[in-house]
This record gives C-alpha cells, structure tokens and sequence, in this order.
C-alpha cells in the first residue's frame, strides 16, 4: 500500500500501521457487509450538471511567482529528477 | 474549573457600527485583539503565524476609508483568525504540515478575500490538525492547542487553533473548514459557537482540499448572531468553485429572534447513549425549546450509525487523491533521489505526518482494484442510505438535536494511540456532512468538571435560517458560564 501511494516509510512505521490499518478496516467493515441491493451509490451530496464558464482569455498564475515556490526550477521549467529507467 | 470569563470585544455589530461611525478605530480595536494575542498565545498556541503587519495595514485601510466617507462594510474592522489550510497570497499556508513548511499561495481564497471586502481584519492563521486530519490538534507537525478551559486538554480539531482563538477572546469571529465535524466538535470542546453550512453555500476556491465532497468552510464565534453574520459575509455563488450552489448567501440575521414556536424538533435518539452528559444536555435543550413553544419527540434514525465507518472509507479515499498533488515537483518540501519516484515516496514519507499516511493507505486500499466495490462502492450506497434516513425523518421534523460530541474535551495524549477512538469523536457530526446538510453546535451546558457542552442542531439542506434560529433559542435557554470567551 505504501509503495501504491508513494510513501517511503521506516521499518517501525509498517509494523504499526500494519496493525492499524488491520483495525480500522476492522471497523468500517460494517459497510462493507451491509446489504446494498438496489442501493444506488452517492459521490457527491448534490447532483452537479456539467459547470462551464465563457470561452474567454484571461490572466493566469504569473509563472514567475509559481515557480519561485518551486523546490527546484531552472529555465522557466520545474526540475526534477530522473523519471525513465536505465534502457536495459 | 481553571477558567474565568474573558473581557468581551462587544458583538460584531457593535465592532463595525462604532468603527463605521468613526468612534472608534480599526486600529484601536486591532490593538486589544493583539494585546489579547501576546497574553495568551505562549500559554494556548492558537497561531501558525500572527500577520502583525498586514493586519496594521489592513485596519488602516479600514479607517482611511471610514475618514473619507466610504463604508468599509459589515465588518467593518472586526479582527478574525483564519484556519492554515485557507489560501493567503505572500502569507505562509502551510495546513500544519512540514511538507508545506513556508509555502506562499499565489492567490487568495475567496473567503479571504470576502472577509477583506467587507472590512475584517485577518490577523494571523491558525493552528489545525495536519491537513485537517484529526479530532484535537495534536496532528499538528508544529505543536498542539490547547483548551483555553483547561490547558491540560485538547481544544478539539481539526479546526482547534481558530476555536480556541475565540474562546479566549483572542479574535470576535475565526473560520476553520469542517469535513466530518473539524468546525462543530472544536466549537463544542471550547464552549463556543460553529456552523457547518450546507455543502456549496461557502466556496471552497483557495481551501486546500481533504476530503473534496464533504469538506466546506464555516464560522466560529461565541453568538449565534455572531456567527449568522460571519455566515452571511462569506457566502454565496462563486464561479471559480463549481461544486458552489448558484444562489444568493442566505438571510439569517433577520429571522434569527422569531422564537422556535410550532416548531417540530426530534432528538435523535440513537445518539443519546453516546456520552451521558452531552446526551443529558441535549434533553435538556429539547426541554427549552419545548418550553418556548417548539413541538418536541424522540425519533431514531438508526442508519445514521452507518456514518462513521463509511466516512472512514470515502474521507481517506478522497484524500489519498487530494493529497497526491504533494509531490516534491510544484511547491514545499523536496527530499531528494536518485529518480522521480523515489523522489516523491522520500518527500511524501517525511513530509506527512503519522494520521496523514494512514489516512492515504487507508484510501489508497479502498480506492485499489480488487477493494474498490468491496469498501469505496459500498460506502458511497452506505451514503445514499443516511441520506433517505434524514430525508424520512425531516418529513415529520424541521430540525433535528443531538450532542454535538460523546464526550467533553479530553486530556491530551488519551486518544493519540488509538485512532479508532479518535475516530468516535466525529459519531455524531458526520452523519449531515455525508448529507452535506447545515449543522451548528451551540454551548448549552458545563460538566460537572466545568468543561463545555455543546448541543448540534441539524437541518436540512439550504435549512440555516431555521437552524439559526433554533440556535438562537437555545443560546437564549443555556446559561451564560456555559460559553466563551474565558481566560485560562
């Protein structure tokens, strides 16, 4: 799961959440067994239409003060890291 | 009891008729808040960050405009706190975490913005638990709040460093943002009002986001008026949050005294086993109400039982979704790496903190194929059931009561370890965030040990007038030690 949600975690760390996580999927199991036939699911408390605004230039973020938030940038560009595999 | 009652700023009508009217300053009035700040914020820790300067310059704004006869508005040179996971353009946002350390929004929240409009003076940004993810602040990467009632307990959470600013008189009026109770619990642990509103009343534009379906901003303050007002301000359409109800902010003040009379009020009675003293104060405000003409019965709504543990799938579902944006590329903390991805689980493992990673597992589990029917699906219907819960029950009432928490504020420390019983501190407040229905806490009585208790009073959507109203009855019911601001 961590590795799914690309968290780097200690050896101690797995452990505990180990166990609880066992716990709390303990106790939302109640949903999990409920009877749900003919039950249609809710994502959203209201139904949203579709929401669309004019097709309008406006101003976006300045660039300059996004990027000065940036852990890493360099040319107008955020830096990162490596992100391909060495080719085998 | 630790506490004594606190010097009052006034109500926030009298704040900004007497600075409107030129009787007084903005500044002047900005100058007993911050007093109030450096007294007590050593001993409580209400603040990531108190905007000494930029409060300065915003009541000067105030009271220049005052001097050349232009109405600063409403809110004309009320000091209000803001919870730190709002957006505000050149001040550090950083939701109590230490991956978003130091981070400066590029844009201002509209709530911000609105408060600004219509004369409040932002002083500072207040303690939460990390993310919003928590029942009492000690989530906090920077230290927890405590209870200005009892500095030995937690002020509640997630919204606990805004709650206490308020109850310690610190601020007339703060806002936190509330998914599953962060608004209603932490106002109920420290004596003061908080009002969740109806999901799309208040835009969430520049809220950084948790839970997307449930999360909504909302005030505190130590009125019902007084959060009625605050209401009024920061509500209504905002095109820049879809998600935003496209109609005007309710009227609320102006019903708010017209009683509670042939009212039809049901306590829920599932939830008066959950605590005895908050259930006792909740048959007690029932009495009140039934005394001021209101028509009062027991109704049991079991299905709202089923609240807590699909929150506990769709809440981390949905954040385990929000929170992958933090990932070392675009803004705060970077551990390095030999490649991106070890880059970003470096970052992410560091930068969380413990609630935070069990809460993306937990939601990355529910959300991964092979679980998603089994736990996210049967949540969603789990939701569609509270729904045709409440919207049985409303057909016979127009509000419902119930304790706002099972128990009053607890000692630090007595729940950390068990998340579980964490999690039972929002029993009560979720069912109507899975509704995405009103809900307000409102001081009604003290312990035996002098700790606050507040009762919820629900209703349902687009219902804040009636249940300010109720509101309002009740706080005229309780007694007046049962509410803030006091001094620790």
């Amino acid at each position: 799961m961590a590795r799914l949600a690309r968290l780097a975690l200690d050896d101690d760390e797995v452990g505990r959440y180990a166990v609880q996580l066992s716990a709390i999927l303990e106790h939302v199991d109640a949903v999990r067994r409920l009877d749900t036939a003919d039950v249609p699911p809710t994502a959203h408390p209201f139904p949203v239409e579709n929401v669309l605004r004019s097709d309008t230039e406006r101003p976006s973020l300045d660039r300059e003060v996004v990027l000065a938030q940036a852990p890493v940038a360099e040319n107008d560009r955020f830096r990162v890291p490596r992100i391909m595999g060495e080719a085998p | 009891m630790t506490a004594s009652p606190a010097p009052e700023l006034g109500s926030l009508a009298g704040i900004a008729a007497s600075v409107r009217a030129g009787e007084r300053s903005a500044r002047a009035v900005l100058a007993v808040s911050l007093d109030r700040v450096r007294e007590l914020e050593g001993d409580l820790h209400c603040f990531n960050e108190v905007t000494v300067e930029a409060a300065e310059a915003d009541a000067d704004a105030v009271d220049r405009m005052v001097r050349a006869g232009l109405d600063p508005g409403p809110l004309a040179g009320v000091p209000v706190a803001l919870k730190d996971n709002l957006c505000t353009v050149g001040i550090p946002t950083t939701c109590s975490s230490k991956i978003l350390a130091g981070w400066l929004p590029p844009y201002d929240a509209t709530v911000v913005s609105r408060l600004r409009d219509a004369g409040a003076v932002a002083i500072g940004k207040t303690n939460l638990d990390e993310f919003a993810m928590g029942s009492s602040t000690e989530n906090s990467a920077f230290g927890p709040t405590r209870n200005p009632w009892d500095l030995g307990r937690v002020p509640g959470g997630s919204s606990g460093g805004s709650a206490a600013a308020v109850a310690a008189g610190m601020v007339p009026l703060a806002f936190g943002s509330d998914t599953g109770g962060s608004i209603r619990q932490p106002a109920a642990l420290c004596g003061i009002v908080g009002v969740k509103p109806t999901y799309g009343v208040v835009s969430r534009y520049g809220l950084i986001a948790f839970a997307s379906s449930l999360d909504q901003i909302g005030p505190f303050a130590t009125t019902v008026a007084d959060a009625a007002l605050g209401l009024e301000v920061i509500a209504g359409h905002d095109p820049m949050d879809s998600t935003s109800l496209d109609r005007p902010a309710p009227s609320l003040l102006a019903t708010l005294d017209e009683g509670v009379s042939g009212l039809r009020v049901g306590i829920v009675a599932d939830f008066l086993s959950a605590g005895s003293e908050c259930g006792d104060a909740v048959v007690a405000a029932a009495e009140a109400l039934a005394a001021a003409g209101a028509k009062v019965d027991q109704v049991r709504i079991p299905e709202l039982l089923l609240g807590l543990p699909a929150y506990y799938v769709i809440a981390p579902a949905e954040a385990s979704s929000n929170l992958s944006r933090y990932d070392g590329v675009r803004y705060g903390l970077r551990v390095d790496g030999p490649d991106a991805e070890t880059m970003n689980a470096r970052t992410r493992g560091e930068g969380f903190g413990a609630e935070v990673k069990r809460r993306i597992m937990m939601g990355t589990y529910a959300l991964s194929a092979g679980y998603y029917d089994a736990y996210y699906g049967q949540a969603q219907k789990a939701r569609t059931l509270v729904i045709r819960a409440f919207e049985a029950a409303y057909r016979d009432f127009d509000v419902l009561l119930t304790p706002t928490t099972p128990s009053v504020a607890f000692p630090f420390g007595s729940k950390v370890d068990d998340p579980i019983e964490m999690y039972m501190c929002d029993l009560c407040s979720i069912p109507s965030s899975l509704a995405g229905h009103p809900a307000a806490s409102v001081p009604f009585a003290l312990s035996p040990e002098g700790l606050p208790i507040g009762v919820q009073v629900l209703a349902p959507a687009l219902g804040e007038a009636v249940m300010m109203r109720v509101a309002a009855s009740l706080e005229a019911a309780a007694p007046r030690e049962a509410r803030g601001p006091v001094t620790p």
